[in-house]
């Protein structure tokens, strides 16, 4: 739809007539990224890229690692879903050492679900509260002030307090399960290395109820805050496209372990109960040189039309029911205000994250209820294998970790399509939308520019870790002419302090 | 030969043929260590045990104790020194904290918290050595070697084999395997071997074995290096009806003839007594 913009005319570029306008880096999002845009003398919009501009290489440095130091390596990528890469991780290793998903005890299973309930809430919470809420309770051009969970804190008490407190919660139940609230141990190859004591299973319970009710209370705000805005929320950054992501053999929606479903813009089923095994054949991956993140597609539809959204919008739009019920009344109500079989809306993405967000707190709420997750049948041994996938939907969208081993157990090739990946495409697509619909032809201001970091943050994108020091992120707009002359700076410190200088 | 030996100004008992980091121990009166192991022959490789004993610098691992010796253990200059020697062993190998299967279980670890290590201080050196996976149940990551000794002493004195040995100098040090290949696999190792167990940092590991003690039940989770070395009984009684005191006379005054750190280095931070 926007593809054009993707790369401005060449001979437009070659004439030097083209101004370049740089967000660096985008704020309140996981990891480091910056956009550019590249405007004509009418400040026409004539190219919008967001970048990727760092390098990882994980998947390189634990070649030659033996194969069980996986989950509490690569949980290491990140400081906000960790639990993710080593649960996918781990699912991966229980191939490795023959045991699948199917054959896992009971208690390693519930286990493993509970720890991941506990991290999707504690991330979908961190996501809404911390780093989208002030643009969605104080408009998405507000002064850069209010722009952060401290001016929520303020205006807001009720509200940033539950935020902080919900994702405790979820901090919580990982401490419980996993030892440590942030890269912890607890998968091990075929199961898990603890069980939850009865002391620790009456901890969480106590405060289950509430967070339920605060969960709720998430939900009705950003519907709330949604609809109340219409038709804008329905336009802003949203793009049509495919979705993909794990449902459960029955249809329901399902975030530790299923099959690869995907469905075209109409709501047609394109793939189901896909095994993820199989992935390589579903999945390619496309480099592009301005970016350090790739561009993966469906291999069947080519790179033009492959590409698709993963993450909570795609979740709830692709399954047919949740199994708990008061997310599923959420999903029914999300669904009929569209009035369509798929739900396009990039702001969508925020309501769907407080359905799955409740879906969390009720699933939770159920598992402390099982004995079984105070049981020590932990581990199942199977023959070894060469090569182990493990998939799963971490809070950005499904994740896949992909692993092949020598005689001796070390790793020799891995593969991690991160969720934020299978967004490259979608992000960029909604960058270019922005750019097109509501900055073309206008006066650039930070204020206006924050518009395209509020479609990125839509997607909640995990760039990589970085450490977020709140309002203080340094940064910089720079606007140069077409002779390359700065024309605008404005600067943000680390201590705060704003620069305006106009050339 | 048995009597008393003072000790930070504590009075520590000693028993025929012990050593002074022994007779430490066995009163509950921690000296950091690595290279030693409680019923292992006396080493002295790491240093990081020295202690100024009537004035002289020596390793409390190697000198037996004697009666009425004065010894000096827990001074800033030792200690900082200690964290200095820490440090090296850090930036000399590969120790990453953060994902490695010994965390929580690991000794050297343990020193480098007891020893408030809170940066390398040295440049890191990035070594890169060949791991060796090819034996089925026992691994060498090669860059967490120390050179400590025990997994030589072990497979000599413990184990009667000789399946390692340490070779090269300075720089080039390293530990081989007395096999045709150079491999594990064509040694004559064994899983059950205390070779196999000893190693105090993450460089021999049994494979499979990782992340099997949940975060809570690894062995310096709930107590420092300096109370899980020494007897709990010892340390219980300790703290119930506290340790004998030296005749405060015969103590010199702390630092007194001590070495010329004191005058160029900056002090080490404040650590408590291993007890």
């Amino acid at each position: 739809m926007y593809e054009h913009l993707e790369t401005a005319d060449p001979a437009l570029v070659e004439s030097g007539k083209l101004k370049r306008v740089a967000v660096d880096p985008v704020s309140r999002v996981e990891g480091h990224g910056k956009v550019t845009l590249l405007l004509d003398e009418n400040n026409k919009v004539q190219q919008a890229r967001l970048h990727i501009v760092e390098f990882r290489g994980f998947e390189k440095f634990i070649q030659g690692r033996p194969y069980w130091e996986l989950p509490v390596m690569v949980q290491r990528l990140c400081g906000i879903c960790p639990v993710s890469h080593h649960l996918a991780a781990a699912k991966a290793i229980d191939q490795l050492v023959g045991v699948d998903p199917v054959n896992l005890p009971p208690a390693a299973d519930k286990l493993r679900r509970l720890l991941h309930f506990g991290q999707v809430l504690q991330s979908h919470a961190l996501h809404f509260f911390h780093l989208s809420s002030p643009d969605l309770l104080f408009g998405f051009e507000s002064e850069i002030g209010k722009r952060s969970i401290v001016a929520v804190l303020t205006d807001y008490p009720d509200i940033g307090l539950q935020g902080v407190k919900l994702r405790k919660y979820g901090q919580e139940v990982i401490r419980m399960v996993s030892g440590k609230r942030i890269h912890g141990t607890g998968a091990i190859p075929g199961g898990m290395n603890k069980a939850l004591t009865k002391a620790e299973c009456d901890y969480l319970k106590q405060d289950i109820a509430q967070i339920v009710i605060w969960a709720e209370a998430a939900l009705q705000l950003v519907t709330k805050v949604h609809t109340s805005n219409l038709p804008y929320y329905d336009d802003f950054a949203t793009i049509r496209s495919k979705y993909l992501s794990l449902t459960k053999p029955n249809g329901a929606l399902e975030l530790y372990h299923g099959g690869i479903r995907v469905k075209g813009e109409q709501g047609e089923t394109l793939v189901d109960h896909y095994d993820y095994c199989t992935y390589p054949e579903l999945i390619r991956e496309e480099v592009r040189s301005w970016t350090y993140m790739k561009f993966p597609y469906l291999t069947s539809l080519g790179k033009t039309d492959g590409w698709y959204r993963v993450g909570p919008l795609a979740r709830i739009n692709n399954c047919d029911f949740i199994d708990t019920p008061l997310a599923e009344s959420a999903r029914v109500e999300f669904k009929r205000h569209s009035g369509e079989a798929m739900v396009h809306s990039t702001l969508a993405f925020h309501w769907t994250r407080m359905i799955e967000l409740l879906h969390c707190a009720e699933s939770i709420q159920a598992l402390l209820d099982d004995p079984d997750l105070l049981s020590n049948d932990l581990v199942a041994k199977g023959e070894k294998r060469h090569e182990g996938i493990g998939v799963i939907e971490a809070p950005r969208g499904t994740l896949f970790h992909h692993y092949q081993i020598d005689e001796n157990d070390i790793v020799t090739k891995a593969n991690l399509i991160v969720s934020t990946t299978s967004n490259n495409t979608a992000m960029n697509e909604s960058v270019r939308q922005v750019a097109a619909e509501y900055l073309s032809g206008r006066e650039l201001s930070e204020p206006l520019l924050n518009n395209l970091e509020v479609a990125i943050r839509a997607y909640d994108p995990c760039l990589s870790c970085a450490t977020h020091a709140v309002g203080k992120m340094p940064l910089q707009l720079e606007l140069i002419d077409a002779e390359g002359k700065l024309v605008d700076t404005l600067i943000r410190h680390s201590s705060g302090e704003f620069i305006h200088s106009s050339a | 030969m048995s009597g008393t030996l003072c000790i930070d100004g504590i009075a520590v008992p000693f028993s025929d043929g012990q050593t002074i980091i022994e007779a430490a121990r066995t009163a509950g009166v921690y000296i950091p260590y690595l290279c030693h192991r409680p019923g292992y022959a006396p080493y002295g490789s790491c240093k990081l045990c020295t202690v100024k004993v009537n004035g002289r610098t020596n390793t409390a691992c190697t000198l037996p104790a004697a009666d009425g010796q004065t010894v000096i253990s827990n001074s800033p200059d030792l200690q900082h020194d200690r964290q200095r020697i820490t440090q090296m062993l850090f930036v000399e190998g590969n120790h990453f904290c953060p994902s490695c299967e010994k965390s929580g279980n690991c000794q050297l670890q343990a020193v480098a918290y007891h020893q408030n290590m809170l940066d390398n201080h040295y440049p890191h050196f990035y070594a890169q050595r060949e791991l060796d996976a090819s034996h089925p149940d026992i691994l060498i990551d090669h860059d967490r070697c120390i050179f400590c000794n025990l997994c030589v002493r072990a497979s000599k004195e413990k184990d009667g084999k000789e399946v390692f040995g340490i070779a090269g100098r300075g720089i080039h040090k390293r530990l081989i395997v007395n096999s045709p290949t150079g491999k594990l696999k064509d040694s004559d190792i064994s899983v059950d071997d205390e070779a196999a167990h000893v190693c105090p940092t993450g460089a021999i590991l049994v494979k499979r074995s990782a992340y099997l003690a949940p975060i809570g039940e690894r062995i310096y989770d709930h107590h420092p290096i300096s109370e899980v070395a020494c007897e709990r009984a010892v340390l219980e009684a300790g703290a119930a009806t506290g340790y004998p005191s030296c005749d405060q006379t015969k103590l010199p005054q702390n630092g007194g003839p001590d070495s010329h750190y004191a005058a160029t280095m900056p002090p080490a931070p404040d650590i408590k007594h291993g007890r």
